[in-house]
């Protein structure tokens, strides 16, 4: 008796032991429409695995004690220094262990990749309005994952204990400690005193870099994953079929399954080329931190670049009632700006849905210029960020083409307010105009058929 | 060319090509492909290509202590063994397994029948429960009661209302300044137009990493200090000395902007690379650009008789970045 051949085996194997068949059945043909930005999510997915095997192998090498040593290893500018074991033991890692240096760059690069896709997937379900009904839970998951993607990025950073991460770490602390009523007993609470803490602060965010934020962000992405795989992928109108009742797309097998490996191994291949090939944060260089010591020209990773500007931007006041302190000034730029724009991404598809009345169903996808008002307001959104972005690197900006520092900071102070208003007005009337253009189209279309309609009936 | 081809695909063949014989007659549930030879070719190269990298990688980390810009190689091996590979699977994804696109129904809005379902179910199951209101009072308050008890241990992540310390230094009347060696300061070691980092003496490495313990050391023309009447007599003939920490968000005061062309920049300056607060050393600290909301506290110093520099009293004003209610309160020993 000949055997059956070694797939059917393997399932009826399977199946048998699971009963999987008819779920396993229905995911390899699970539908996938064919769109390049339906890929930017993907991307952020497979940097987080990168991200979490990168970082375990990080984890046998990492020290997170700040207890004091002398560092005595190959780096002579740091030879005889005073140090912490977690600042020496990053420093080693770097420069005595074979391909810690790649793998410790390759995560770094990594981070920055996935703040930077989540990004850029998060605009192309906004203009797109991707989290409309049925899929704004899956919406609110993404960006809850995009906030704590964003702590857990500066934990990594502050780790290190080198210089510029001890001082992004005095900042947070300052922006924790300038919450109204409650930041200096939260901050006293975190760190276990007054800055820079207590020995206990280290193992505390170790833990929350390495277990409980990953957890969280892993957690939700299943969810996440797991919602947008039971309403279906939503889907642009490109062809005909294609409806708010009928989805084409390719089929995860065999169509889809080689694509998406085959952009896994490359997002991989990608950063480790960058890992390897293109030096990011060379803690070696900054030395470590001291409370008293800080550098200028400090530039933090870029997704933290947007918080910087909301600090430098805002003038010089503390909100008092006469001698009592109520907002020391960190608070502006560094919460109360995060919050508002985290609460604008919270609440738009509420406002929307407020403003539109429209509480369909939608499975097909707007262009940006369908919806020129939900255009204009992510634009505005965005030009705004992006300016305050901008006003962090003013210091880079002096030092390149040698504008006045203050000066623009000035210019930066006004256009912040105004420039959104431009932008977003200027969005709204480009999508009107795109609208109009393919209305035009339409209807020459319609009629030159209707005339060769009427030619031909004489 | 052509014919070596021809021949590494027959031994190929021969190798791994078993007949498959498929059962006539039945439908194919994928669309069938047609053949692509050179694609095929082409994978395998990719695939090829790939382990050669990958193995490269091995032998680069194996004598990483002899190569030199072992990273970057490490990178290049790695990296370029991965996105072979993905070349190799793209290419199988567009030209050898089949992409047509199906199309299937989205799932229904809602499932009506099973909602009922659900909703009666939760329903049926707590009828027998006459007194509803207390039941759901008493679960609520449990639950709450519990939750409150299994968060309570967390009070002990750190002294939550211990804030007194935000308010210490460790500056007496009489502490000598030191610098990062522990060496003295005397009044004729600080020159203009330079800046200095000081610590109270016999703190300790630990002592000097307090928000409170480092100075910053400036000396201005006595005649262009204006100090306010509070601040009458905290410089020792010139020699101002703040508190090393911005008010604003804790950095350190690490810029001295001490024109040398005074047209450009007119007065000195005390500034925090973080945000750019700039404070005037000759006004007490206060603030004339930037974020930050405070002034720079002041610690008053005097020269003795041997000429070393030593601390008068206490800071004007509590150290480090502001917190509710900051301005209350004084600096503490």
């Amino acid at each position: 008796m000949s055997k059956a051949p070694l797939t059917r085996r393997s399932v009826r194997w399977l199946d048998q032991r699971s009963a999987s068949a008819p779920l396993l059945r229905k995911t390899l043909r699970y539908l996938f429409p064919d769109h390049w930005s339906f890929l930017l999510g993907e991307v952020a997915l497979y940097c987080f695995v990168v991200l979490v095997l990168t970082g375990i192998y990080l984890t046998f090498f990492f020290v997170d004690s700040t207890k004091e040593v002398v560092y005595h290893g190959h780096y002579a500018p740091l030879y005889g220094q005073q140090m912490s074991e977690a600042y020496r033991s990053v420093v080693d890692l770097s420069l005595q262990t074979r391909a810690g240096l790649l793998i410790r760059q390759t995560h770094h690069w990594a981070a920055n990749v996935f703040v930077a896709a989540i990004v850029l997937h998060l605009f192309r379900v906004f203009f797109t309005g991707g989290y409309r009904k049925p899929r704004e839970l899956t919406y609110w998951l993404g960006v809850t994952m995009l906030m704590l993607v964003l702590l857990e990025a500066y934990l990594g950073y502050s780790l290190v204990d080198d210089l510029m991460s001890g001082m992004g770490l005095v900042i947070g602390y300052s922006v924790g400690l300038s919450i109204p009523f409650v930041g200096q007993n939260l901050m006293n609470w975190i760190f276990d005193g007054m800055f820079p803490g207590s020995a206990r602060l280290w193992p505390r965010m170790y833990i929350a870099h390495v277990l409980i934020f990953p957890i969280l962000i892993g957690l939700l992405l299943g969810a996440h994953l797991l919602l947008v795989a039971l309403r279906h992928h939503t889907q642009f109108r490109r062809k005909k079929a294609q409806t708010e009742r009928t989805i084409v797309g390719v089929p995860l097998w065999p169509g889809q399954t080689p694509r998406s490996v085959g952009l896994a191994l490359g997002t991989a291949g990608f950063l480790f080329l960058l890992g390897g090939l293109v030096e990011i944060n060379p803690i070696w260089l900054w030395g470590p931190y001291h409370t008293y010591a800080s550098t200028n020209g400090a530039q933090p990773d870029w997704y933290l670049g947007w918080l910087i500007g909301g600090l430098r931007l805002v003038p010089s006041f503390d909100f008092t009632i006469g001698h009592y302190t109520v907002v020391p000034n960190p608070f502006w730029g560094g919460a109360a700006f995060p919050l508002v724009v985290f609460g604008f991404l919270y609440f738009w598809p509420w406002i929307e849905r407020r403003l539109t009345g429209d509480d369909a169903f939608h499975n097909l996808l707007d262009r940006p210029r369908d919806a020129p008002a939900r255009t204009a307001i992510g634009i505005g959104m965005i030009t705004w960020i992006v300016l305050v972005f901008l006003a962090g690197g003013a210091d880079r900006t002096f030092i390149l083409f040698g504008i006045s520092y203050t000066a623009q900071i000035w210019v930066y102070r006004v256009i912040v307010f105004v420039l959104p208003v431009v932008f977003g007005v200027a969005a709204w009337w480009i999508c009107k105009e795109l609208q109009a253009s393919e209305r035009v189209v339409r209807e020459r279309h319609e009629a030159e058929a209707e005339a060769r309609l009427a030619k031909l009936r004489g | 060319m052509r014919r070596l081809a021809n021949a590494v695909v027959s031994l190929l063949v021969l190798l791994l090509g078993r007949g498959r014989r498929r059962p006539r007659g039945a439908e194919r549930l994928v669309k069938e492909q047609p053949p692509n030879l050179a694609a095929e070719l082409g994978v395998l190269a990719l695939l090829g290509l790939s382990s050669l990298s990958a193995l490269g990688f091995v032998l680069v980390y194996a004598f990483a202590e002899d190569i030199p810009a072992a990273t970057q190689f490490l990178g290049l091996t790695l990296g370029l063994a991965l996105i072979l590979f993905a070349f190799a699977l793209v290419v199988v994804g567009l030209k050898l397994v089949p992409t047509e696109e199906l199309a299937e129904e989205y799932p229904p809005h809602e499932h009506p029948h099973e909602q009922q379902v659900i909703a009666e179910l939760v329903e049926e199951a707590g009828s027998g429960i006459t007194r509803r209101g207390f039941f759901k009072l008493g679960l609520l308050g449990a639950g709450g009661a519990l939750s409150l008890a299994v968060l309570t241990p967390a009070v002990s992540f750190g002294p939550l209302f211990r804030v007194g310390d935000f308010l210490r230094t460790p500056w007496r009347k009489g502490k000598r300044l030191v610098d990062e060696s522990g060496r003295p300061y005397k009044a004729s070691d600080i020159q203009e137009d330079d800046f200095y980092l000081a610590f109270p003496e016999g703190v300790g490495s630990a002592g000097e990493e307090q928000m409170a313990a480092s100075l910053v050391l400036v000396k201005l023309p006595v005649d262009q200090l204006r100090l306010p009447a509070q601040l009458k007599g905290y410089d020792a003939h010139g020699i101002v000395a703040y508190s090393r920490i911005c008010t604003h968000a804790g950095c350190a005061i690490e810029l001295y902007r001490a024109p040398l062309y005074q047209p450009d920049e007119p007065k000195p300056a005390l500034v925090c690379p973080c945000h750019y607060s700039t404070f005037d050393p000759a006004t007490g600290g206060t603030v004339t650009f930037g974020p930050a909301g405070r002034d720079l506290p002041m610690l008053p110093i005097y020269e003795d008789s041997s000429g070393y520099l030593r601390a008068k009293g206490n800071f004007d004003g509590p150290v480090g970045p502001s917190w509710w209610g900051v301005r209350m309160w004084k600096a503490q020993p």
